[in-house]
């Protein structure tokens, strides 16, 4: 007997395998199929994406949807309470109309959640995978660094570099993705680091394989998911950390309207029309909440393969 | 086995010829240091292997055998070369491992595989098991189609209808199954040398019974040659041909498996076999052979490692460490003291304790002696 592997169609008669038809690597596409069924389960998750899907539509599409021009203002109807005519969620205390103010202000609120958590999760990401897979000194010398970092409150944190690099739209977009970097690494890391100790690491070593194909194939896949999970939980952190970077005048610039700066400017307001005031807040609220439950769905989805 | 011109047959790569044994092991050792106290300036070490060396032969199974931690975990992963071991040199069909003018270490991997204890762990959850098994040779080069087909022949070796299996995940799999699929990886390669860690211990018997079977056929079929780790005693005398038992790091004893389960000449080893479960409830054990757990590997005892729980134990196994002589018991006593310090070959009986040497000054080594 040969060590020359036998024809298959010896043991399995009726179909011999098409050639190249079967193995596809990496496999994560059919595994994100199988999150994504599962998510369809859950009416909470399905409810809050559904409430995102509205606010982010209403955003993108507000210069076509939107009852009025978000910058006119008007001195005679400023303050009008929720529910006037021609009005519908009232006017602020420029006489600029709320809905529409809410709607263009969605956009700028979301790329504040959006954009910080996805440059962290990539910068992130890959520092956590390096330190994890590299170990030792190397470890060592990456997490203690971070640490400086993580040893701020983030709130403090991002003040303190969106102070540093003045005021600004791109600047607090960088304040909020340096809060973040050392939160994601740290969860990378410590996935990978288990990840590597397990066995299937050591036969794909054992196979011979790169360290980098190791990384791209066994660790990431299994890396990917729960830092994943830990990123979409951030995105409402980030969406109330912009708010507040610019409440505190370092983020977005009025007259250009967004929901941390209407929350500022409707403060003089709070106790001539409450709910004028609170409607910013709401908003926030709303999609950080929307945000923070899909998540949990997307957590409880994936871990019906483990 | 009957066409030479099959270079299946004796594979391209045999070099050394029959006689050469496929894997021979030197002096290896690996000592993890441990971090002391903040203070201690002193340097500790866990002398996990310690000096061991012995050798297998082409197409043969040597089993393993000793308690949990002494070493024979870590012995396997310092032979693959997942660990670099601190002194100590391999072997592998006549060619020095990973030195200058032998065999590079990644031509050595390809030649040899591991499958270990833990089914579940060692197979990717992301990954179907096609694709683990495809994984190795196309991280070789080997083209998709072509790797796939060798990884749903393999799983039809061993057992795993590919129509049906090739496409689930190993949580899909019972733990059995899943060993046949690790077992199916491990071959992917056409090894020589399989090291099996613990590889039926977390079955239940009847299905362990089933992978031992396929891996004696895989072994005939393939000739492949074995290092089959186990605590399980039965399970090490059903498929070694020579056992080898380890005690904190050290062999203690090794040779033909007969010889080892009939005729034990190291104390250690046969309070290991009496322990063995009597399968005659007439005979039961009613006393616990070994008492107490192995020593510290941070300090071992001075002399015999296995002094402090021996009870033949006396101021010489103190005192000089008991080097590994061709065994005198029951009946070759006067082959000892001819060949001191003979290298560990395989087919010979060596143990490891100064009752087995009657120069030694232990007092019942005499007795031993004048009995046989």
């Amino acid at each position: 007997m040969a060590i020359v592997i036998p024809d298959s169609s010896l043991h399995a008669p009726a179909t011999p395998p098409p050639a190249g038809t079967v193995a596809r690597l990496p496999a994560s596409r059919s595994y994100w199929m199988v999150v994504l069924r599962q998510l369809r389960h859950e009416p909470v998750a399905m409810i809050s994406a559904a409430v995102l899907l509205l606010i982010i539509a209403a955003a993108v599409f507000a210069p076509w949807l939107a009852p009025a021009d978000p910058f006119k203002a008007s001195m005679l109807r400023r303050l009008l309470p929720v529910g006037s005519p021609g009005h519908l969620l009232g006017t602020d205390e420029l006489g600029r109309d709320m809905l529409t103010r809410l709607m263009y202000g969605g956009r700028l609120s979301l790329l504040m959640g959006v954009v910080p958590v996805l440059a962290a999760f990539g910068i992130g990401t890959s520092i956590g995978l390096l330190a994890g897979y590299v170990g030792g000194r190397v470890n060592m010398v990456i997490m203690r660094m971070l640490d400086v970092f993580y040893a701020f409150p983030s709130v403090l944190l991002a003040v303190a570099i969106a102070g540093a690099l003045g005021p600004g739209m791109s600047n607090s977009l960088i304040a909020l993705t340096l809060v973040f970097v050392p939160q994601l690494v740290r969860v990378s890391e410590s996935v990978t680091t288990q990840v590597r100790k397990l066995d299937y690491i050591e036969a794909a070593r054992m196979s011979g394989a790169g360290a980098l194909s190791i990384i791209r194939v066994h660790v990431l896949g299994n890396v990917l998911g729960p830092v994943f999970v830990y990123a979409t939980g951030l995105l409402s952190v980030s969406m109330i950390l912009g708010s507040g970077l610019s409440f505190l005048g370092l983020g977005v610039k009025p007259p250009e309207p967004e929901w941390g700066l209407m929350l500022n400017t409707l403060r003089s307001a709070i106790y001539r029309e409450p709910l004028i005031a609170a409607l910013p807040g709401a908003m926030i609220f709303m999609t950080s909440i929307a945000f923070n439950l899909l998540a949990d769905g997307v957590r409880s989805a994936m871990d019906i393969k483990r | 086995m009957n066409a030479p011109t099959d270079p299946g047959l004796m594979p391209a790569t045999d070099r050394g010829g029959p006689a050469q044994p496929l894997l021979v092991v030197r002096n290896l050792k690996k000592h993890f240091p441990v971090r002391g106290d903040f203070f201690s300036r002193e340097k500790k070490f866990v002398h996990a292997v310690d000096g061991i060396s012995f050798s297998v032969a082409k197409g043969k199974t040597l089993g393993i055998v000793g308690e949990s931690g002494c070493g024979k975990s870590t012995t396997a992963r310092l032979i693959a070369r997942l660990m670099e071991p601190d002194a100590g040199s391999l072997i592998f069909d006549g060619e020095g491992v990973a030195e200058f003018g032998g065999l590079a270490l990644k031509e050595f991997r390809s030649k040899l595989q591991m499958v270990f204890q833990d089914s579940f762990a060692s197979l990717n959850p992301r990954l179907t098991i096609c694709e683990t098994i495809a994984y190795g040779p196309q991280a070789h080069g080997m083209p998709v189609a072509q790797a796939t087909a060798r990884a749903r022949a393999l799983l039809a070796r061993v057992g795993l209808e590919p129509a049906q299996f090739s496409s689930r995940y190993p949580h899909e799999l019972s733990g059995g199954q899943r060993q046949r699929v690790n077992i199916a990886r491990a071959l992917a390669f056409e090894p020589r040398l399989v090291i099996l860690d613990e590889a039926v211990a977390a079955l239940d018997k009847s299905v362990q019974a089933q992978v031992l079977n396929l891996l004696q056929e895989l072994k005939a079929e393939r000739q492949l040659t074995y290092l089959f780790i186990s605590h399980d005693l039965h399970v090490v005398h059903y498929i070694s041909d020579d056992v080898m038992v380890m005690y904190l790091g050290q062999v203690v004893e090794m040779g033909p498996v007969e010889q080892i389960y009939g005729a034990a000449a190291h104390p250690y080893t046969r309070a290991l076999l009496s322990a063995v479960p009597s399968m005659d409830p007439a005979h039961r054990t009613e006393r616990s052979p070994l008492s107490g757990d192995p020593p510290n590997p941070i300090n071992p005892p001075s002399g015999c490692r296995f002094r402090d729980r021996c009870e033949h134990a006396q101021a010489v196994c103190a005192s000089s460490i008991p080097a590994l002589v061709p065994a005198v018991m029951p009946m070759r006593a006067a082959v000892a003291a001819s060949t001191p310090n003979a290298p560990a070959a395989t087919g010979l009986h060596v143990v490891a304790c100064h009752m087995n040497d009657p120069r030694s000054g232990h007092t019942e080594a005499m007795t031993v002696e004048s009995a046989a």
